[in-house]
């Protein structure tokens, strides 16, 4: 923790920012798309791990399940759950993609909170495609299964008819700010904590061994840090439903 | 990872902001954008077929499989209850039968021995009777025996005290005394 302190002239200077920076995992500056980073490695063991719950967890196709697979199968029955709750019963078919979203931000968000580690959600450029890709899919959906019925989304019903284009245009706007609003939140939320430790960890460094209270602090907010990182996985995904369920069923 | 030797080397030569010291908020630094959405893309294709080729219809069958295995179970132990409901039926049934046979057999017994002890009774008091008659015509034999040897005894008593009075009994106007003693 204490590279993040470093004594320079001006005396105190912490670098939250730092575990942020995307890094080539084997030297070099330059980063091409394809160069492996931190990225790729911590990516990659999300995968892992979501190997090793959901597919060699469950290997056992146990009906009285080992620890693993009752757990894969809460994570299942839980966003299955709430697929079906929160968009209806023709959502269902758009469980899968929830799914693989809530199980990637959910360990990327994880592994983010291991010491030294990096968090692939904190950074906008991944929230951001998972966000577009969420909000272009569901207004395709919306346009093929309503046509032109999808427009009744912006056009409420229920208001006073000389309110309803004002209306509309509040509507309109508020959909398009959806990706935005949905993929900084997870972004904001994990970069915020992370950076909250960190400058923490900074205290800690500069006091020593009389660091009680960061330490404590530190605790603290690692503690909430787990707790956030369920949150937003789980508000990720709920959020991805109530788009897809106005998708389905324009209509208020 | 290895930001600490990276750091301290970019310092020590005084060339900072490369490499690994953010500059600013490295989020929007576009140039790692392509790099990112890049593996990114690969990592969410590569979950979502582990999803949904394995992983989601493995649990999905192991749920349902779950599922039916208790319906049945539950069902099956439905069927035993109402076997066992009817058996305990059969019993309280068979029970009552018995019962109802038991006190049939009690009756008939009863009205059988009933039926024998009458006539047992019947030809003891037979017996009785016969005994009893046959004893009182016993009886009246002998009485009229010991009457006739009464009669014959006093006479020849009477008889004889006269004799031995000394007078000369006449023997027909004793035996009329006796008889009329007798008699009275």
């Amino acid at each position: 923790m204490s590279e993040t302190v470093t004594e320079g002239p001006s005396g105190l200077q912490i670098h939250p920012m730092d575990q942020f920076v995307v890094k080539p995992l084997f030297g070099g500056e330059h980063i091409n798309f394809y160069t492996p980073t931190n990225v790729t490695l911590w990516m990659a063991l999300a995968v892992l791990c979501v190997i090793a719950l959901l597919v060699l967890g469950t290997r056992g196709r146990a009906i009285v399940p080992s620890r693993v697979q009752s757990v894969a199968e809460l994570l299942y029955g839980f966003v299955y759950k709430m697929v079906e709750d929160v968009a209806g019963k023709d959502g269902l078919k758009f469980f899968p993609y929830i799914m693989t979203l809530f199980v990637f931000i959910l360990f990327a968000n994880f592994l983010g909170l291991i010491p030294m580690s990096f968090a692939t959600t904190s950074h906008v450029a991944v929230t951001a495609v998972m966000a577009m890709a969420v909000f272009i899919v569901v207004t395709i959906v919306g346009i093929v299964k309503n046509g032109f019925g999808f427009l009744e989304l912006f056009w409420i019903k229920a208001a006073p008819l000389a309110l309803r284009p004002m209306l509309a245009l509040i509507e309109v706007i508020s959909y398009f700010v959806r990706p935005v609003s949905h993929s900084i939140r997870l972004a904001g939320n994990m970069m915020a904590g992370h950076a909250v430790i960190k400058v923490f960890a900074g205290f800690a460094g500069v006091l020593g061994l009389g660091a009680v209270a960061p330490i404590l602090a530190i605790t603290a907010v690692y503690a909430l840090e787990m707790l956030v990182s369920f949150i937003q996985a789980y508000v990720f995904a709920i959020l991805t439903c109530v788009y897809l369920k106005d998708a389905l069923h324009p209509s208020h | 990872m290895s930001s600490e030797t990276t750091v301290v080397d970019t310092h020590a030569a005084g060339a900072a902001g490369s490499g690994s010291e953010a500059v600013g908020m490295p989020q929007i630094d576009f140039t790692s954008f392509p790099n990112q959405i890049f593996w990114l893309v690969i990592t969410l294709v590569i979950i979502y077929f582990v999803l949904s080729r394995i992983s989601l219809p493995r649990i999905g069958a192991v749920l349902a499989e779950r599922q039916g295995i208790i319906t049945n179970d539950i069902a099956a132990a439905e069927d035993l209850k109402q076997q066992a409901v009817e058996a305990e039926d059969a019993y309280n049934k068979a029970l009552a039968d018995a019962r109802v046979e038991a006190g049939h057999i009690v009756a008939d017994a009863r009205a059988e021995i009933q039926g024998e002890l009458d006539s047992a009774m019947a030809k003891a008091d037979a017996e009785i009777a016969a005994k009893s008659a046959e004893s009182e015509a016993a009886i009246a034999d002998i009485r009229k025996d010991a009457m006739k040897s009464v009669k014959a005894v006093a006479n020849a008593t009477a008889k004889e005290i006269v004799a031995s009075m000394g007078s000369k009994a006449d023997a027909k106007s004793v035996t009329a005394a006796v008889a009329t003693r007798l008699k009275g």
